[in-house]
């Protein structure tokens, strides 16, 4: 048995938004997989709980008039994967949901689950800072639309304000049209293991040169980061060995890697520096570059 | 604090109030006696606890049973026919030898049963990728792939449609 103390659930956001309001205790769930886990390890005690799964419009995923992706809060890991759309546009995202736990996890676990638990690890979280991702939350009251990277304050702890609920995740066409971009996941197995170090980028390229580069990290600090500095050092450079190298080195400034007990601050700061060159190198390539040998 | 849902479970209807504070394993186990359907580590990683839902398989234990109103739900005792003849799912997985405790074994026999009912074409690595989610730690779960292929023989493909599986080809080639 769970220590559950109260059970409600909403069929729309407005009837969801208004029972959060009433009763500012209640915590929202979602898929479960990391609020029921919580609760089975006694870390959140005498919950009453609001469940979303019943709000079925928020499972869509769609690509708004003005090319905006539009991935519905509730859309499982699952249905992001399979989704045709993401596919196309944004495999970066369809690339890290697959990495993410195993099958049954996938089909029950929610991306705005997800990014609302706050954790460094989520797998969604390096390719949607990578994507520039907003994030919609709706009050009673109101609405906002925030950066992904101004959502996340510390470990397990984001921007929702009390009484907010997180909608929909957008991704302007902006940021991803004629963008190349690659995923690498680096865990100890293949399935049900949680990332080393997860690193997204894209890239944009203008001739031989560099256009813009972007660079999203999981596990490298107590959030999912951006490596500003590598990014601001890529536009107008060559494209080649040399300069992808040094995206790499300047990478690892912006990492906040620390010692845990799945890796070192060092053997991190390594893999950050590796792998941010061997998925810039196949950005390149999805990016319509040739290959750098 | 109680709830009325309705649902079913292997064709048969139920409805009743179940504790808001229940897993859909306790309901099942401990209400209903669908004891087939295991609990091994509580926390969706082992998949013991894995029933299918409306044909989807998910991990019963971190499953609210107040999620189950209005679902089908499959145990692993309505796999086989109500005369007691096994399925082919189950026949390949006693043929191959799938099966050593036996724990795991409810669960992977519902993942390959959704597998091989959904009609779809799996790769060799798709095929692991949708059991990785179930831990054995008896058979090294060589027979248990090899019982997965023949339950979905026919439907095995070489296509490789997800950039994934390009990379963890090449980096098992390599």
């Amino acid at each position: 048995m769970y220590d559950i103390i109260g059970y409600c659930e909403a069929e729309t956001v407005s009837e969801a938004t208004a029972l959060l309001a009433q009763n500012p205790n209640l915590r929202l769930i979602a898929g479960g997989t990391d609020v029921l886990i919580k609760m089975h390890g006694g870390q959140i005690e005498a919950v009453e709980l609001l469940s979303l799964r019943k709000i079925k419009s928020l499972a869509e995923i769609r690509k708004a008039e003005d090319g905006t992706v539009v991935i519905g809060a509730m859309a499982t890991f699952t249905k992001v994967f399979n989704d045709p759309i993401l596919r196309e546009v944004i495999p970066i995202l369809t690339e890290a949901a697959i990495s993410m736990g195993g099958p049954q996890i996938r089909n029950i676990a929610t991306i705005g689950g997800n990014v609302c638990n706050g954790a460094t690890s989520a797998d969604s979280a390096s390719s949607l800072f990578a994507l520039n991702a907003q994030l919609k939350l709706v009050s009673q009251q109101s609405e906002r639309l925030v950066p992904i990277r101004e959502f996340y304050l510390g470990p397990g702890r984001v921007a929702l304000k009390p009484g907010e609920i997180l909608t929909e995740i957008h991704i302007s066409p902006a940021d991803y049209q004629g963008f190349g971009g690659q995923y690498i996941k680096f865990a100890m197995r293949e399935a049900m293991d949680i990332a080393t170090l997860a690193v997204s980028v894209v890239c944009k390229l203008h001739g031989k040169t560099f256009e813009e580069v972007r660079i999203g990290l999981g596990v490298a600090g107590p959030t999912p980061l951006r490596c500003l500095e590598a990014e601001v050092y890529a536009p107008g450079k060559d494209v080649s060995v040399e300069s992808v190298a040094e995206i790499g080195k300047l990478a690892v400034n912006s990492a906040k890697a620390r010692t845990s007990w799945r890796a070192s601050k060092d053997y991190r700061e390594h893999l950050v520096e590796e792998l941010v060159q061997r998925a810039l190198k196949t950005a390149i390539v999805n990016a319509g570059g040739e290959q750098l040998v | 604090m109680f709830k009325r849902i309705a649902f079913s479970v292997n064709g048969k209807a139920f409805n009743f109030e179940v504790d808001i504070r229940e897993s859909l394993l306790e309901m099942l186990r401990n209400r209903l006696g669908y004891t087939g359907t295991k609990k091994g580590c509580g926390v969706g990683e082992c998949g013991a606890c894995s029933v299918l839902i409306d044909g989807v398989p998910f991990d019963s234990c971190i499953y609210l049973a107040v999620w189950a109103d209005g679902k089908e739900i499959t145990t692993i005792e309505g796999v086989a026919s109500k005369s007691g003849e096994l399925s082919e799912v189950q026949k390949a997985f006693v043929d191959e030898g799938a099966v050593q405790c036996g724990f795991c074994t409810p669960g992977l026999v519902l993942t390959t049963t959704a597998l091989a009912g959904s009609g779809k074409e799996y790769t060799q690595d798709e095929l692991k990728r949708e059991l990785s989610g179930h831990l054995c730690r008896c058979t090294g779960y060589q027979s248990i792939l090899k019982a997965a292929e023949k339950s979905l023989e026919g439907h095995i493909c070489t296509c490789v449609d997800s950039p994934h599986y390009k990379q963890q080809h090449e980096r098992n080639e390599g």
